[in-house]
């Protein structure tokens, strides 16, 4: 295949010339601050670009019509107007809290993605924490969300927090095993838990092609697991307004309650980026084996493009369901996962390793 | 410059591991020291990544910091316990445990020093390959361990039918 959008000739080229002026460990340095400020912008971008399609895609199967009044027609302003004004609030701590364990919640659960969606493949050469376990690393990353979710709930000092935390901690440590073997399966037929080589493996098909009828159930539990990951519907009974005000973070307001939001946007970018990354061929592009001139035209698309798009189908396909399907009760929850979803999750395993060993993937 | 980049990120590393490691230990409420252990466990898991055994790392990250401290938390969370442990300590007490931390450290050292391990370079970083701890642990040769393995998992599965047992109630 050509690749014309290679970003490694850039980053060498870059790399080179910072250290003809400066000894390589300073040229290193910079370099990680640099790539360190462009994730956490586009970690804030992405944010708000999800909040605005959550608004306008919640309004639709609502037959509403969302946000339409601030800047323009399409109130495209609304969104960063809501970020504004939550960054002028005051940040508020309650009497009787512990502390230092309320303040460090909030930014255990940004840690946790902010590493998960370090380690997302947005173009060739874009890869930006590349190691040799990368998946299994995004798995062990986003377990450490959880904690921090917990340390809110405790540390808040109240009934409600206390009894969101509870819930979306066992759910989400629940639906974690899930998760995780639905990825295992995808390894098995990949062969490597390196991202990059996930991506140029799937080169000649994307992987929900190549391995047919175990990737697609495989694919399946995945999106429903990391739903309930998210936090988001129908799986967002931490914050069930009706019974638990919002939940784990009831007590935190200003730019704290922020990051519990902006974590959860993005632990649905980042559920939805995976998908795209082992299922959907990350940013490869659309290849058919056969229709070579199909394959060129395709690979004019630049591979952030193609990386984007799929994973912004995935967040629609999950919005969709979050949007339809009715809340479930944390005994149903628990029910779904251990009784039906991790069973199914570890025959869909055993299948595709059979398939693998068979030779029946392509 | 005699020091790198490398070794630096060592220092700062294990300077943040030892003061949170004496912060588990002194804190007087359970669920901080819940937390000081999670931060010294991100600390053992950065080691890993440094020797280039990200395996390792993110086993440590997944296992430790992600499973049992939360379980950790979560029975501290479910329990009554008393959120501040004002215990008085004698000055006997006191005594006896500095002593026998002072002995432990200079054993300790006496054995590094003398092995000659604090005297070699950290390795450089390269990456041990995943394939290679899979063959290690799954294989049948000689320094390969397929039986441990499988001898630990058959004890964890013990381990839990136990727990089961124990907090089972009569009928």
């Amino acid at each position: 295949m050509n690749d014309y959008y290679n970003l490694e000739a850039l980053t060498s080229v870059i790399h080179a010339a910072l250290c003809g002026v400066m000894p390589e460990w300073v040229a290193l340095t910079i370099e990680c601050v640099i790539v360190g400020v462009i994730i956490i912008l586009l970690y804030a971008v992405l944010a708000v670009i999800m909040i605005y399609m959550e608004r306008k895609v919640c309004a639709a199967f609502q037959c509403r019509i969302g946000p339409n009044r601030v800047g323009g027609k399409g109130g495209l302003l609304q969104v960063p107007a809501d970020v504004l004004k939550i960054l002028i609030k005051e940040i508020f701590t309650p009497a009787h809290v512990d502390k230092f364990l309320y303040s460090l919640a909030p930014y255990l659960v940004i840690l946790a993605s902010v590493f998960t969606f370090s380690c997302l493949p947005w173009n060739n050469g874009g890869l930006i924490l590349h190691m040799n376990i990368g998946i299994f690393f995004v798995l062990a990353a986003s377990s450490i969300g959880v904690l921090g979710i917990l340390l809110a709930g405790w540390s808040s000092d109240s009934k409600y927090t206390l009894m969101g935390a509870m819930r979306s901690g066992a759910m989400i440590i629940s639906y974690e095993l899930s998760i995780g073997i639905s990825v295992l399966t995808m390894v098995v037929m990949a062969g490597t838990m390196d991202i990059h080589e996930l991506v140029m493996g799937q080169a000649d098909g994307w992987n929900i092609f190549k391995g047919h009828i175990p990737a697609i159930l495989a694919f399946i539990i995945y999106l429903i697991a990391g739903n309930a990951e998210a936090n988001r519907g129908p799986f967002d009974l931490a914050e069930a307004e009706q019974e638990l005000t919002a939940g784990y973070h009831t007590e935190y307001s200003g730019m704290h309650f922020g990051f519990f939001y902006l974590a959860e946007y993005m632990n649905l970018f980042i559920t939805a980026g995976i998908a795209t990354t082992i299922f959907l061929g990350g940013w490869m592009p659309l290849h058919v084996p056969g229709l070579d001139g199909f394959n060129a035209v395709m690979d004019y698309i630049p591979g952030i493009v193609w990386f984007l798009g799929k994973t912004f189908l995935v967040i629609f396909l999950l919005m969709w369901i979050r949007w339809t399907y009715p809340r479930l009760r944390i005994d149903q929850i628990l029910t779904l996962e251990w009784k039906y979803l991790m069973p199914s999750a570890l025959v869909v395993l055993v299948l595709m390793t059979f398939c693998t060993l068979m030779g029946w993937t392509f | 410059m005699s020091i790198s980049l490398q070794e630096i990120v060592f220092y700062v590393v294990a300077a943040c591991i030892t003061v949170f490691s004496v912060m588990a230990v002194t804190t007087g409420r359970l669920l901080r020291a819940a937390t000081y252990l999670l931060f010294v466990l991100f600390g053992t898991a950065a080691i890993y990544g440094i020797l280039g055994y990200t395996f390792l790392g993110a086993v440590q990250l997944m296992v430790y910091a992600g499973g049992i401290v939360v379980l950790y938390v979560f029975s501290i969370m479910l329990t009554r316990s008393n959120k501040d442990m004002k215990y008085r300590i004698g000055y006997a007490k006191l005594f006896s445990v500095l002593a026998s931390v002072i002995v432990g450290a200079g054993l300790m050292l006496f054995l590094i020093m003398t092995n000659g391990f604090a005297l070699n370079v950290i390795p450089q970083g390269d990456e041990l390959p995943v394939e290679k701890v899979g063959m290690a642990l799954m294989g049948m040769d000689k320094y390969q361990f397929l039986l441990p393995f499988e001898a630990v998992s058959v004890l964890l599965l013990a381990c839990m039918i136990g727990a089961i047992l124990i907090a089972r109630k009569e009928k």
